[in-house]
């Protein structure tokens, strides 16, 4: 381009113009786009309701800093002023679609991590509560996690101390490990375990002296009762016996199971016998009944005899 | 009095290399200034040029179009392409190493705002400069030198409407619209690399976004880009239309145009850094 540009040709002109007004084109549609990106980025073309949250202090927030519930961002923070009692002012944009989750009983903490920024949370138990309505003021509860680290130092530091105390050399624990240590020692020693419990070597003597005569009279005890063994289990022992006895009363109830029968078979007769006397007792009736017919047959027949014989007579007796 | 003359002698000797230097620096200091006011004269000349719809009309329409295109196309693949494998190179290393530090919600947080308020721009005014605005300088000093600009003159057509223009205004248009593209394709690298090639993503990026671009960044952005633009476009032009052999910092006794294309680049790095310096302390102080 060491020259002046001369005229150029025509075609050549309009193309080169179509290109530079593609490129404007490109740059104006790209910066737009990015425009309206950023402002749906920063939630302009959503209504926001506002909430304001107040704590003693805020530091670790940031205009920007997002208000989470279950992990899940519902609105930033789009103010930080002081009040004038002095706390910290912090007013959020929530957008009203996602305003459906604070209710007039959530909770709102402020954790502040060893690492990154401060977390705004969002806590709603109940949420079948009324909603938040739009600007209400609430206290920040504040957890941090630095404030606890000096309290945690402070207790470890307790700790070490107490455990100094306890590792001291007149601490009670080392009182008690020399005196364990006698005591293993002496139950190392002659008596064992014994010498460590008694202490004394007299009453050691004693107890060995009470373990022996102990044994002495367990022998004996042993011989009792292998005597007691030949009585009663011997050839002429209590149990031999025992079944002898048991043997014959075998004998004897095996006689008196053949008696029984006999005394059944005579019962069985005797049942004969009292059927045919009832059979016998039944024909009596009978014969009595033709006794009794055959008499009133012969009363009516002297009966008959008397009103058909003439001389009759009276019979019956007066007196005068 | 013979001790006083020996003692005015050696004063005198001693004075004279201390009264040298400080004439130095004084001219030094004074060049600075004439060359500081030149560049900014030229600047205002330009924009006013700029604002005028007679600059983009008739004859002026064609050589602004030629140059747009010429600065613009040659770098904007190259750069974009360029632009978008050190950016996935950085996300990569960036996420990994958040991810390592058990860090990775902050790792979109630090690309955007590394990459895209940062390096971006920063790379594409200096690309520009040194494959665009500095040789075009270099043309329209060689077109002053050869006389090209008095022919203009005579012709009744303003040089700087004519040539100095067009170049000013390609330059302008490159770093903003190479910075565009590039900061666009590395915001969607930097979604692809966190993501992958998944929508649900989307909500949770744009937040992260919008909670980096607040207006206070967004402006310090647009404005940071739009000095880097008139700084590589204007200070290579004011140079190569003001600078001379006389005008110069400092004595160009047989320094060659080498020498002098060096000095105009230093001087252009020293301005974009000082913009980066200026944005970087009202960006995070």
């Amino acid at each position: 381009m060491n020259e002046i540009s001369p005229a150029s040709p025509n075609a050549t002109s309009a193309n080169l113009q179509i290109k530079a007004a593609l490129l404007l084109l490109l740059m104006l549609a790209l910066v737009g786009g990015a425009i309206v990106y950023l402002m749906y980025a920063r939630g302009v073309f959503e209504a926001q309701q506002t909430l304001v949250l107040l704590a003693d202090d805020a530091e670790g927030v940031a205009v920007g800093t997002d208000l989470t519930f279950s992990g899940f961002p519902i609105g930033r923070v789009s103010r930080i002023e002081l009040s004038k009692e002095g706390t910290a002012r912090m007013i959020l944009d929530v957008p009203r679609k996602d305003a459906h989750w604070l209710r007039t009983s959530s909770i709102f903490t402020l954790e502040r991590g060893l690492v990154g920024g401060s977390h705004l949370r969002a806590y709603s138990g109940i949420l079948t509560d009324a909603a938040l309505e739009d600007g209400a003021t609430r206290p920040l509860l504040v957890g941090d996690t630095s404030a606890e680290v000096p309290r945690l130092v402070a207790s470890a530091k307790e700790l070490i101390q107490n455990l100094k105390a306890l590792t001291a050399a007149d601490s009670s624990l080392d009182l008690s490990l020399g005196q364990m240590k006698t005591l293993t020692e002496k139950m190392n020693g002659r008596h064992g375990a014994l010498g460590a419990l008694l202490g004394d070597e007299a009453n050691v003597q004693k107890i060995l002296t009470t373990l022996d005569k102990t044994n002495a009279l367990l022998a004996k005890v042993d011989g009792l009762a292998g005597k007691a063994d030949t009585q009663v289990f011997g050839s002429s022992g209590l149990v031999k016996e025992t079944q002898a006895t048991v043997v014959q009363l075998n004998a004897m109830l095996a006689d008196a199971r053949t008696s029984l029968k006999k005394v059944d078979a005579v019962l069985i007769e005797a049942q004969a016998v009292g059927a045919n006397a009832k059979a016998g007792t039944a024909d009596l009736g009978a014969l009595r009944a033709e006794v009794e017919a055959s008499l009133r047959k012969v009363d009516h027949l002297v009966n008959e005899i008397n009103r058909k014989w003439p001389f009759s007579r009276e019979v019956e007796l007066k007196l005068p | 009095m013979v001790q006083v003359a020996i003692l005015e002698h050696h004063l005198g000797k001693n004075l004279q290399p201390l009264s040298a230097s400080l004439k130095s620096i004084n001219d030094f200091t004074l060049q600075w200034f004439v060359r500081a006011w030149r560049t900014i004269h030229f600047a205002a000349l330009i924009l006013t040029l700029a604002l005028s719809p007679a600059s983009y009309r008739g004859d002026n329409r064609v050589p602004m179009a030629k140059q747009i295109v010429a600065g613009t196309g040659q770098n904007l693949l190259w750069f974009t392409v360029l632009c978008a494998l050190v950016s996935l190179v950085l996300i990569r290393i960036v996420v990994v190493t958040a991810l390592s530090y058990g860090l990775s919600k902050f790792a979109l947080e630090m690309v955007v705002r590394v990459l895209v308020l940062e390096l971006i721009p920063l790379t594409a005014a200096v690309f520009v400069a040194l494959r665009c605005t500095l040789p075009d300088g270099m043309e329209l000093a060689e077109m002053r030198m050869h006389g090209d600009l008095d022919k203009l003159q005579r012709l009744g057509i303003d040089p700087i409407q004519r040539e100095a223009l067009p170049r000013v205004m390609a330059g302008i248009f490159s770093v903003l619209l190479l910075v565009a593209v590039s900061c666009v394709t590395s915001l969607v690298l930097a979604y692809l690399a966190i993501y992958g090639f998944s929508p649900w993503g989307f909500a949770g990026y744009t937040r992260v976004v919008g909670q980096v671009f607040s207006p206070a960044v967004s402006i310090i952005l647009t404005f940071k880009t739009l000095f880097f633009s008139l700084a590589v476009s204007l200070i290579p032009m004011a140079s190569s239309l003001y600078e001379t052999a006389q005008t110069s910092l400092v004595p160009q006794h047989g320094r060659s145009k080498a020498a002098l294309e060096l000095s105009g680049m230093v001087r252009l790095f020293s301005v974009i850094l000082l913009i980066e310096v200026a944005s970087l302390l009202v960006n995070y102080y």
